[in-house]
């Protein structure tokens, strides 16, 4: 404990000469993006973060013990903001690993010639900045998921969009693959449309779903069943010939459901049930 | 206990669930229900399910049932009114009814009744 006590002493002693090594290296690292971070800033974070780190040092040199956790916590605010800036995994884990020759050489100056404490010191730095940019790359990798996870949703909803062709008769043109979770937000949105619009006819239309397989065969027939079940009658359109031909080959059981192999051709059986007629105007010339 | 009240409407009968469906209370309406048909010779049956958010596999049951009786007895039975989660948990329970009839509202289902009497032709003598 007394030497760790040490230790932060000396590093606030000298945290003016340490930063400017520190600050050196980051610069000098081929991994510093100056096009990302202006110099001045990167300076500031860093002298907050040696404030910190003297301080959390100071107590125990264990990274898991809670006087770490301000050092962490402002570890996973650089790492989330770089993640955000669009700095990779190894230019964000170099903020911390760089820190490693500073403090190697003042452990150098402090213990001198004594070979055995040398090693031991350093191994104990060594193990504390590894910690240190393994979380770092952790919290980098978490705010990345966050993202991509975000983007994910913000596709599906778009993705899922229920048009009104005439009264009473709703579109819903699919796009790309259908899985569960893809299948229950369609499934809620046009439902929630049938609701709002009364509509007595839908239409799903799969031109844009590249392979049916038997999964994706019973989602569809799920949401026909689920429609039906609100009172609104489904059809299926736009089913490729390669795609007709791979549900016959399947097993797949469509016959309860009325099937099209255009949107055009959906929209004539849903007219004629709804009573209604489109025909061409007469000419007027 | 509670009740579910039927409503007679010329020749069809309006049940209206706005009660939380016990199994206990699920049970005396299929025996009211039953009843009531052949008391009053009813031709069809409307049950609005519109403010019935929570649906169990027994439930589901308990509507196919009450629509198969009702056919026995001669009267077409049209459920009206479902919300979109309950669609969607009937069908994720396996439960898609194939055999009973739905429509959005009590006004299509109206409509659904009358159109399927048409349908059915002189099956029975006018009234």
């Amino acid at each position: 404990m007394g030497q760790n006590m040490q230790l932060a002493e000396e590093i606030r002693k000298r945290q003016d000469a340490i930063l400017k090594d520190w600050m050196a290296y980051q610069v000098s690292a081929l991994t510093l993006r100056r096009d990302l971070v202006k110099e001045s800033e990167l300076r500031e974070t860093s002298r907050q973060f040696l404030e910190l780190f003297s301080e959390a040092i100071g107590v125990s040199t264990d990274t898991s013990s809670p006087s770490w956790k301000p050092v962490k916590d402002s570890l996973a605010e650089i790492s989330q903001k770089r993640a955000a800036q669009g700095f990779s995994p190894s230019e964000t884990a170099t903020f911390v690993l760089s820190l490693k020759q500073p403090l190697f050489d003042l452990v150098q100056q402090r213990v001198g010639q004594d070979g055995k404490r040398l090693a031991d010191m350093l191994w104990e730095f060594t193990k504390l900045l590894d910690h240190l940019g393994l979380y770092t790359t952790e919290v980098y990798q978490e705010s990345r998921e966050g993202v991509i996870s975000r983007q994910q949703q913000e596709l599906m909803e778009l993705s899922t969009p229920v048009v009104q062709l005439w009264d009473e008769v709703l579109a819903l043109p699919l796009i790309g693959t259908l899985d569960s979770a893809r299948t229950q937000v369609v499934m809620e949105n046009l439902l929630q449309r049938v609701v709002e619009t009364g509509a007595r006819i839908a239409i799903i239309d799969i031109t844009g779903v590249p392979t049916v397989d038997t999964l994706v065969a019973q989602h569809l027939m799920k949401t026909v069943a689920a429609t039906r079940l609100m009172g609104a009658d489904c059809i299926i359109s736009g089913i490729r010939p390669q795609i007709a031909q791979t549900i016959v080959h399947l097993g797949v059981n469509l016959n309860d459901i009325v099937t099209k192999a255009t949107l055009a051709d959906a929209f004539e059986v849903a007219l004629a049930r709804l009573g209604a007629t489109v025909s061409k105007a007469a000419s007027t010339s | 206990m509670e009740r579910i009240p039927i409503l007679k409407m010329g020749p069809y009968l309006l049940v209206t669930i706005q009660v939380d469906m016990h199994d206990r209370v699920a049970m005396t309406l299929q025996d009211e229900l039953t009843q009531r048909i052949v008391s009053e010779r009813a031709r069809g049956v409307l049950l609005d399910i519109s403010s019935v958010d929570v649906v169990d596999s027994f439930i589901g049951r308990m509507i196919g049932n009450i629509a198969s009786m009702s056919r026995v007895l001669d009267a077409e039975t049209v459920v009206v009114g479902m919300r979109p989660a309950v669609a969607i948990t009937l069908v994720e329970l396996g439960l898609a009814l194939p055999s009973i009839r739905t429509a959005l509202n009590v006004d299509a289902g109206m409509t659904l009744l009358k159109s399927a009497r048409k349908m059915a032709g002189n099956g029975r003598p006018a009234r």
